[in-house]
């Protein structure tokens, strides 16, 4: 092992969240789910899940309401292509107010804080 | 006895890698790293050489990936791989999982070699390439997978001219203990290939075909689309080699009883990266998909039935 | 123990005395017995280690890195176009602060291609960050890589351990061998400073911005530039520390005192003839003989290269009237890296040495006692101030 006095400098890194930033600010669509469409949601019951299971950022959760992490979603529409019933529709992002935004990256920020731990 | 194929209902909400990484929106590469560290889980060290996944890895200090990751130079993926599992062997550690994921570029061209090397000493590890079809990471240049036609940063005029390298086809040669092709449209067969792989002894190589939207010139959202695409009209094949036996996977097999496939302009036409074919390019490449299947038709079509 | 065998035969029982658990590599001209004689301790179970037959000598080294890295002793050997082929693999592992020894069988490279010895492949990997030191005889092969893996893995920095091909590879000479109880007591098991598994995943060697950024903890973290200078100021600190570990040594073998360099009738030496691995022992005779005459010379030789043992060699040298250096190695278009390194340690300093710098032995080209005879007494012959030019070069036996 290396002495104290070594500090052997090195690039180990660590997991978290947000490499990249808030990957959110992307994002020019915005996906807005219709759970009146969405099977599992719709159904109240497990099923589907495609939009989780082709989302690449891990932003789409698996519930029976599928919710989507806007900090860090990056707005690449997959997930509503491959909604089989397209209860997924892909929202131009200047639709939304900003106060709407600021709800949106604050209640991802949630989920990211609570990564960190 | 077939394992029971994972579905997404009940495939694992443990996830392995962070959101807000550096991947580019709609990375094929990324659908499959998510889905294929849930095969892998977290008692697995991952060696990874220069590619778009060391930048999706992250800058130091941060990093996307939950596992332990040894980033290795470009040349040498292979054999890093194989002096991990060689330490974790003297160490008593038959626990612990390599798995060596590398991009096509640092499997078909540069780190072929290595590579070959592991598989003819039978190392114990799994070989991941992703294949997006180019240097995607340094911008889009042409590499051994490059398919003839596709314009790319340093075949810009005309395309590429060359057919691309059958990367799976050289690793069977060597015989290693299993050999599979998977798409960023089938994560949960990439899934469920991995997790099969990792339960024989020895070197078992997959290939995966991961659209990349920048590199292909095409939209974010059609990355999975397409990758479908170029499955159902026989482009891209599904398969597993094992005991030198080649078995078409479900997607593929089922192709096995249609009398004709989709032409391929569709497949083409959706991306930039073609717009330099003309029709007796595109007629060439219908040709060498037809050509394969009539092989596949007339050596398989007994046990797919 | 004593024993009468080759080098290479020295170096591989110092690894396995060392208890190396991955020796990983691919033959080469003359390191081949070397790693021969390694697989055939490992596949006869005298040895417990992988033994791992690459495919090329980037590969070897790749081995190593992926083995230092997941917690396991490593070595491998090569030489000349090997070590070069390695090249950006030598980066890698210095960058990435893996303890790890190599054997470094010095031999010439091409074009065009040359079997036998001279320095030019280590010499020209200076400054990829490794640790090298030269052996000077059979005795010291073995000691040195012992010594090379205590040093590695407390300073985190791996260890070239260079001797000449042929001269001391495949000649045969007695040596002591130590107990293996006494070299465990020595040199502790291995342990990597990450233990890569699920208690704390790691990711090494990411990529590292030119800036400083802060962490997923708020904490700041160094940028590249960091990095390097932490690998200048710790690998200075090996002077130090080598001292230290070879005084230790010579509590459990009785051999060493002199890690660094080696002095020999230096003490009221007017000349010094400097020089790199097995020539030093060489130039041991020639200077019984010039004393003989009345001629006031000593040798030194010099056991390791980098880090530079800048503060050593001022203290040895300074005040002496000339160097003598003799170099199996040059940079074309400038000198022997050796001199001008000496040039630089003792620039500035009150006293300074007039410089001669000779070539010799390129590729195997034969010298003798003669040789280095006449080259010090050419240089001791000439004016004082005229000094050899930094660029220039006395050749030794050009035209044979």
């Amino acid at each position: 092992m290396a002495d104290d006095d070594l500090r052997v400098l090195t690039s180990d890194s660590y997991a978290g969240p947000g490499d990249a930033g808030r990957t959110g600010a992307w994002r020019v669509l915005r996906p807005v789910i219709d759970y009146e469409k969405c099977a599992p949601a719709k159904s109240g019951k497990a099923a589907c899940f495609l939009c989780w299971l082709y989302c690449p950022d891990n932003v789409v959760s698996k519930t029976l309401e599928p919710k989507i992490d806007l900090v860090y979603c990056k707005g690449c529409g997959i997930c509503a292509e491959e909604c089989p019933p397209h209860a997924i529709a892909m929202v131009e992002e200047s639709k939304f107010s900003d106060l709407e935004a600021a709800d949106m990256v604050q209640a991802g920020a949630v989920t990211a804080g609570a990564d960190r731990d | 006895m077939e394992a029971k194929k994972t579905r997404a209902v009940n495939l694992t909400e443990e996830e392995l890698v962070y959101p807000g990484n550096r991947a580019c929106a709609g990375c094929g590469l990324n659908i499959l790293y998510r889905i294929g560290l849930k095969a892998i889980g977290r008692d697995a060290i991952l060696v990874v050489p220069p590619s778009c996944l060391t930048v999706m890895q992250g800058l130091y200090p941060i990093t996307s990936t939950q596992l332990s990751v040894l980033n290795v130079t470009f040349a040498s993926t292979a054999a890093a791989a194989s002096g991990v599992r060689a330490a974790l062997r003297a160490q008593d550690n038959d626990h612990t999982k390599v798995v060596a994921w590398a991009g096509d570029g640092g499997t078909s061209d540069i780190g072929l070699q290595a590579l070959s090397g592991a598989i003819e000493r039978n190392e114990d590890f799994l070989y991941i390439c992703y294949d997006n079809e180019a240097y995607m990471n340094t911008g889009v240049q042409r590499s051994g997978t490059t398919p003839r036609g596709a314009v790319t940063a340093n075949t810009s005029i005309g395309g590429k001219r060359e057919r691309s390298k059958d990367v799976a086809s050289i690793i069977a040669a060597h015989s290693p203990a299993y050999v599979a092709s998977c798409s960023a449209a089938y994560p949960l067969d990439f899934h469920d290939k991995i997790a099969k792989a990792l339960g024989i002894k020895g070197l078992k190589y997959i290939h995966a075909h991961t659209p990349c939207p920048p590199g292909w010139q095409m939209e974010e959202k059609v990355a999975v689309s397409i990758a479908r695409m170029a499955v159902s009209n026989g482009l891209y094949v599904l398969y597993e080699i094992e005991d030198g036996r080649m078995t078409l996977s479900e997607p593929s097999a089922k192709l096995l009883k249609k009398k004709s496939l989709p032409r391929v302009e569709e497949y083409l036409q959706a991306q930039g990266r073609f717009k330099e074919l003309g029709s007796d390019d595109i007629a060439a490449i219908q040709s060498d998909i037809d050509s394969k299947w009539a092989a596949y038709r007339r050596d398989m079509a007994g046990a797919a039935a | 123990m004593q024993v009468f065998d080759s080098g290479n035969v020295a170096a591989a029982t110092s690894v396995k005395l060392a208890r190396v658990q991955v020796v990983a590599a691919y033959p080469i001209t003359p390191q081949t017995p070397l790693t021969e004689k390694l697989s055939q301790y490992v596949d006869s179970q005298v040895m417990d280690a992988e033994y791992v037959a690459v495919e090329s000598e980037h590969s070897a080294m790749a081995v190593c890195i992926g083995a230092s890295s997941a917690g396991a002793r490593a070595f491998t050997a090569t030489s000349s176009h090997g070590l070069l082929y390695m090249a950006e693999q030598l980066h890698w592992t210095a960058g990435a602060r893996l303890p790890m020894v190599m054997c470094v069988v010095n031999r010439a490279v091409g074009a065009p291609f040359s079997i036998w010895n001279d320095q030019q492949d280590s010499i020209s990997q200076r400054d990829c960050g490794w640790i090298q030191l030269y052996a000077s005889d059979h005795q010291e092969i073995l000691d040195t890589v012992i010594k090379a893996y205590r040093l590695s893995e407390r300073i985190c920095i791996p260890v070239m351990v260079c001797y000449d091909g042929y001269y001391l590879s495949h000649t045969y000479m007695p040596y002591r061998v130590p107990e293996q109880s006494a070299v465990d007591a020595f040199l502790p098991p291995y342990t990597y400073r990450h233990t890569l598994g699920p208690e704390k995943p790691t990711s090494l060697n990411t990529v590292t911005l030119p800036g400083g950024r802060t962490d997923i903890h708020g904490n700041f973290a160094p940028g590249y530039m960091e990095l390097r200078e932490s690998l200048d100021s710790e690998m200075k600190k090996a002077v130090a520390i080598y001292s230290e570990i070879d005084a230790e040594y010579l509590d459990i073998a009785g051999r060493g005192g002199d890690p660094i360099v080696q002095c020999y009738l230096c003490d009221d030496a007017e000349y010094v003839a400097v020089a790199l691995g097995s020539m030093g022992r060489q130039l041991h005779d020639v200077a019984d003989g010039l004393r003989e005459e009345g001629i006031k010379i000593g040798v030194l030789s010099l056991a390791m290269f980098r880090p530079f043992p800048a503060d050593i060699l001022r203290a040895q040298l300074s005040g002496r009237k000339a160097l003598i250096v003799f170099e199996k190695a040059f940079s074309p278009g400038q000198s022997g890296a050796l001199r001008s390194e000496l040039q630089a340690a003792l620039y500035g300093e009150a006293s300074q040495p007039e410089l001669f710098n000779y070539i010799l032995g390129l590729g195997g080209r034969s010298y003798s006692s003669v040789d280095f005879r006449s080259s010090i007494i050419e240089s001791i012959q000439r004016k004082p101030g005229e000094t050899g030019r930094c660029e220039e070069i006395g050749w030794i036996g050009l035209g044979r």
